[in-house]
């Protein structure tokens, strides 16, 4: 599967979904205004890699903080990762904060408390 | 008495004011002034938590704006562009306060108050709890809204929303807002 790699931009994270190696990262800040338009690339691909997931999947999560238009998008991608947790592959959410941000490390547990998948709540010095 | 602009936003500039705009709200104006915002040397000293806090914050409310806006009236002694709203930011005391002032068509109203005191009147679990349904439900405005920007901005401040709206003519609304972050 082609690899996406998007540069970070203002309103954008930096992401790299990697199907060869079963990584997918998704780091900065997430405010777009449309955030369909920048998600739904990103979903569909999950949507096509779960057909032939690999074995394992690890999954970086390092965001600065994001808009709520993304929350739901973000959410819609943990959706889709947890078919493929639910398939029987493995899965794994690192979720990184910084160590006094506690709305992020909130978010993370908001995902948690939705998502069927194994969550590692990370903590970095600030 | 007729409601005043221009007494409305000197009442706003009280403290001390990081970005003040008005004018058109595009996404362009909305980068641009969260750049202008993250220069800010008062915000740059200011721990992660709350610096994070009035930039997430901030998007959110200029978002709201960019999202929900009406068109003002044709006579306001104001920039006149189809989406003018207001915004500024500044330190009052110990606080952040965010206002932002807007437009509204007459018939909005009742949804738009009903909204806020309905996010005002919830605790902090029950806001937790409402905001996880709905962004469980997956669905956006016709306009890219997702129907968390209230919830988030009370989730996040933790304070009350504050709010209040002048009757400018009888077709054109006021709405202003005053989110204060500590």
């Amino acid at each position: 599967m082609e690899t996406i790699i998007r540069e970070g931009s203002p309103k954008t994270p930096y992401v790299r979904f990697d199907g060869e190696k079963g990584i997918i990262e998704i780091k900065g800040r997430s405010i777009p205004e449309n955030s369909i338009e920048f998600y739904k690339p990103l979903i569909d691909w999950l949507e096509e890699y779960g057909n032939a997931a690999l074995a394992e999947t690890a999954v970086n999560v390092q965001l600065e903080y994001f808009n709520t238009s993304s929350s739901k998008c973000i959410l819609d991608i943990f959706k889709k990762l947890e078919l493929i947790f639910k398939k029987g592959q493995k899965v794994e959410v690192n979720w990184y904060y910084e160590e006094d941000d506690e709305d992020m490390f909130e978010a993370g547990e908001d995902y948690q408390s939705i998502i069927n998948i194994p969550f590692k709540m990370i903590e970095m010095e600030e | 008495m007729a409601f005043n602009i221009k007494e409305w936003y000197k009442e706003k500039l009280e403290g001390e004011v990081i970005l003040n705009f008005n004018g058109s709200i595009t996404p362009d104006l909305i980068t641009e002034a969260l750049g202008t915002i993250e220069k800010s040397l008062n915000l740059k000293n200011e721990k992660n938590r709350v610096r994070k806090k009035v930039y997430n914050v901030f998007v959110e409310c200029l978002q709201n704006l960019y999202h929900h806006v009406d068109k003002p009236p044709s006579d306001l002694d104001l920039v006149q562009e189809d989406n003018f709203g207001v915004i500024i930011l500044s330190k009052d005391g110990s606080f952040y306060r965010i206002s932002t002032g807007n437009f509204v068509d007459k018939n909005k109203i009742s949804v738009i108050k009903d909204r806020i005191d309905q996010v005002n009147s919830l605790t902090d679990k029950e806001i937790r709890m409402l905001y996880l349904d709905i962004m469980s439900n997956g669905e956006f405005s016709d306009k890219g809204g997702g129907g968390l920007g209230m919830l988030d901005i009370v989730r996040k401040t933790g304070n009350k929303l504050e709010y209040y709206f002048y009757k400018y003519n009888d077709s054109h609304i006021f709405f202003s807002l005053d989110v204060y972050i500590s």
